[in-house]
């Protein structure tokens, strides 16, 4: 087992190259040019060609690779064409607020999510099941925008209860720094609740037709006992990978939902970056959040072998 | 649809601005300390104010730079960092007295030789600044406090040069810093302005912070626009940036902020309705609004097509489209700055009235062969957007083909600086928009140049525009400079360098507990104070 997640670590370098690589040339073949940018309004045509071949921008494509393959090898990102920071810096400016709204929403997605999705396969076709398929539906239906402005409405300026933006470091005090993140965790885990709600009823009503489960019952076990020592352990490999899929998208994808509360995340931070064409950062951030996906699903393939002792790889 | 007269803008803008001024910003008494929590216009990521233009970074210095000179409310120029300043009787020679006391935020004292450099590097860089280099102009520093300025030609608006107060502005560095490349960004952020910047807490694309500069002298006059007594009532300012508009509205009315710079219009009803809230109008002068056709490739290298453009003009029509609420707008036949002193209704008839069959006409006679006009047309910037479609419009019901190219703002940019023909990734026409202050006179107004590869975008050649505009900066009269500027915009407008398509202007928001924001071009934090 081990010597298989070392092996898995050690492919995951090919797969970044190439990522590194297919982003490099995409962002070199879109439109746009910094040098412009930077130049600003008094420009002539030669200032732009001057402010271009200072960053590099005029070298031929495979120079220009080979120049970011080799700083990427020594550790080095970059540094932004316009805030002149390390791409490392910014990154790091971003990441503990990414990670915690990812963690925050992953845990009331998973936390709200499971438990309704078992219970609506238990009582299929009840009242309860249907509340929660409804809920389901809805969750998906609903647009990260408009849900986080409904929140905002009610919750931060209506009642007054929680902030409508920002963020606060954890060193800022517990309260200040969770109340910070409540709302947009919340908007941000709908969606998600919903997926997973619905992934573990269908996943447990698959195993709840088993002999087993039958068996266990006929024994007299609890129906708690039954559900979630026999049925959910043994339903939870489609939801483990569902939970890992939300992980990857939520970590790259929370644009709206940072936009949204002014939250300094990188999803904001990528999609500043693809608006201005700094590419250092547009590259470094796509590489690190490539690196994050192919982790996470490799802690997926150990959480299999975890559940399922049967799955050799 | 009635038009709107400049006189019943003026009176409608006035009455907002009394109204909003009397409504917040003076009511408190003064209070000392505190933080202030701006929302600011854009995302603040370029820190040389010499390298870029942009307005953002053009803001930011005035908190960490100061001036040699600045421009008062009524846009004159008067001493800033300066005591006393002295020119010979030919006008070729000029002498400026640093005052007493200025320290630069490392401790350091500001001497003339800091001066000095920053003037050459900023003469590197900006129009204005490249018009006085154009005239030999040595600089010297005579002794730690003094620096002379001689010119090998005439040249008359040297004081308006270093009290230019849009972009580029010439803020004063310490010579080490300025002696940087102007084509390279400088490292380290060193002014003498009233706020320090602190760059351990900047956050490009979140947040940027200042503090007091404990340091900073005032000069004693009162302050009026970027000149006198810059008194610093604040501890701290925290420059946030969000990009969501509705956010920054919510963050305003729950008070997690305290003042926004640019509220979209169509939010401003809802803030004017909450008690707690009130706007202002800090630039009344405003932004005029631009079409530019491209000079270099038909049909708009043809004259009698780019008169077209101006008779098929109507600057309500684009106004109601790109503003929409009448009074933050006026129609402005002028191609200086309504309200400004060089506003002139010159050679303006055929833009004062629209005359489609006219500019009908005017297609047919420039022999224009039904090839697409390739109109800019950003998406992204509401404005632009109603502007283009205008446009798109008016050129079709002039006979013209239209291809319209829609792009986001940061692709419009990479785009409007291709010399290409429209089919090889060029453009025919766009649109943009200038603040007031950067369309004063011709020595500032980019607009107006026609120095072909070195003009703005567009390239027109148009050398009695250049001859035009270098006889402006030579005389120190002021009536000839009047007379010069108003041959500068009737030749502009014969030869169609571009068309104006009105001014208007946009109110700053901010809660009742801000007090005292300076009536500017730029947001200024001297003489706020916070209850």
């Amino acid at each position: 087992m081990f010597a298989e997640i070392l092996r898995r670590l050690v492919a995951t370098i090919p797969v970044m190259g190439v990522v590194a690589i297919a982003v490099f040339a995409l962002l070199h073949v879109t439109p746009g040019d910094p040098a412009v940018i930077i130049a600003g309004d008094y420009a002539t045509t030669d200032d732009i060609a001057r402010i271009r071949a200072r960053l590099g921008l005029d070298q031929p494509f495979h120079t220009q690779v080979g120049l970011w393959l080799s700083r990427i090898v020594r550790g080095d990102l970059g540094t932004s064409i316009f805030s002149g920071l390390p791409v490392s810096t910014l990154i790091g400016q971003r990441a503990a607020t990414t990670i915690w709204l990812t963690l925050f929403a992953m845990l009331i997605s998973v936390g709200v999510g499971v438990p309704i999705g078992v219970l609506a396969a238990w009582r299929k076709g009840s009242w309860l099941d249907r509340a929660v398929m409804v809920f389901a539906v809805s969750g998906f239906s609903m647009p990260t925008f408009w849900l986080g402005f409904i929140l905002v409405y009610v919750f931060a300026i209506t009642a007054g209860w929680l902030p409508v933006q920002g963020y606060q470091p954890m060193g800022s005090g517990f309260w200040r720094f969770l109340s910070h993140l409540i709302l947009p965790a919340v908007t941000l885990s709908v969606v998600y609740m919903a997926l997973i709600a619905r992934m573990t009823r269908a996943s447990m009503l698959g195993v709840l037709d088993e002999d087993y489960i039958r068996t266990a019952f006929a024994k007299g076990l609890a129906p708690r006992g039954v559900l979630i020592r026999h049925a959910l352990k043994n339903a939870s490999l489609p939801v483990v990978t569902i939970i890992g899929i939300g992980f990857a998208l939520l970590i790259g994808g929370a644009v709206v939902t940072e936009s949204v509360f002014a939250l300094p995340g990188l999803g904001r931070l990528t999609v500043d970056a693809i608006v201005r064409r700094d590419y250092p950062v547009i590259q470094g951030v796509l590489l690190i959040v490539s690196g994050v996906y192919v982790l996470i699903n490799l802690v997926v393939d150990v959480l299999y072998v975890v559940l399922d002792p049967r799955i050799r790889y | 649809m009635s038009q709107l007269s400049r006189r019943t803008f003026l009176a409608g803008a006035t009455a907002t601005a009394a109204a909003t001024t009397l409504a917040a910003p003076r009511v408190h008494a003064q209070k000392r300390g505190g933080t202030l929590r701006f929302v600011a216009q854009a995302d603040l990521k370029i820190l040389d104010p010499v390298w870029t233009t942009a307005y953002i970074t053009r803001n930011h210095s005035y908190l960490v730079y100061d001036t040699l000179f600045g421009t008062d409310e009524r846009l004159s120029v008067r001493p800033q960092m300066v005591d006393k300043h002295a020119v010979s009787k030919d006008g070729m020679k000029y002498s400026f007295t640093l005052r007493d006391g200025l320290k630069w935020h490392d401790g350091q004292a500001v001497v003339a030789e800091d001066c000095v450099e920053s003037l050459k590097r900023w003469m590197k860089k900006d129009r204005f600044g490249r018009l006085l280099a154009a005239h030999g102009p040595k600089l010297a520093a005579a002794d730690r406090k003094t620096f002379t300025l001689e010119l090998s030609e005439r040249f008359g608006p040297v004081l308006e040069a270093l009290g230019k107060p849009s972009s580029n502005v010439p803020f004063m560095m310490p010579a080490r810093i300025a002696a940087t490349s102007a084509d390279e960004q400088i490292k380290e952020i060193v002014g003498s302005g009233p706020f320090r910047f602190a760059k351990d807490e900047w956050q490009p694309g979140n947040q940027v912070v200042y503090v007091r500069n404990a340091d900073y002298v005032p000069r004693q006059e009162p302050a009026s626009g970027s000149t006198g007594g810059k008194r610093v009532h604040l501890d701290k300012v925290i420059w946030r940036y969000m990009p969501d508009h509705a956010t920054a509205a919510a963050a305003l009315t729950a008070g997690e902020v305290d003042w926004w710079e640019i509220p979209p219009l169509d939010f401003l009803p809802k803030i004017e309705q909450t008690a707690s809230l009130a706007t202002f109008l800090p630039d009344p002068l405003g932004t005029q609004g631009w079409l530019r056709p491209n000079h270099l490739h038909p049909p708009f290298n043809n004259k009698k097509a780019r008169q077209a453009l101006v008779h098929m003009m109507n600057q309500e029509t684009y106004l109601q489209a790109a503003i929409g609420v009448a009074k933050y707008y006026r129609t402005c036949h002028s191609v200086f700055a309504c309200n400004e002193p060089y506003a002139s209704k010159a050679g303006a008839e055929g833009l004062a009235k629209q005359n489609l069959e006219r500019a009908r006409q005017l297609v047919k006679e420039s022999g224009y062969d039904g090839r697409p006009v390739t109109v800019v047309h950003v998406t992204d910037i509401a404005l632009l957007n109603g502007a283009a479609l205008v446009t798109r419009e008016l050129l079709t019901s002039i006979g013209f083909n239209v291809d319209l190219k829609a792009m986001d703002w940061s692709t419009n940019l990479a785009v409007r600086a291709k010399k290409d023909p429209p089919d090889k990734g060029g453009w025919n026409v766009l649109h943009t928009w200038w603040m007031a202050a950067d369309v004063m006179h011709p020595a500032v107004h980019f607009g107006v140049s026609g120095a072909g590869p070195g003009a703005w975008f567009g390239w027109p050649e148009i050398p009695q525009l250049e001859k035009l505009i270098t006889e402006f900066v030579r005389s120190t009269d002021l009536a000839k400079r009047k007379q010069l500027a108003e041959e500068v915009q009737k030749v502009a407008l014969e030869e169609v360098a571009y068309v104006p398509w009105g001014e208007y202007v946009l109110p700053t928001a901010h809660r009742k507990t801000v007090s005292g924001i300076p009536k500017f071009i730029a947001p200024l934090f001297w003489n706020v104070s916070i209850a």
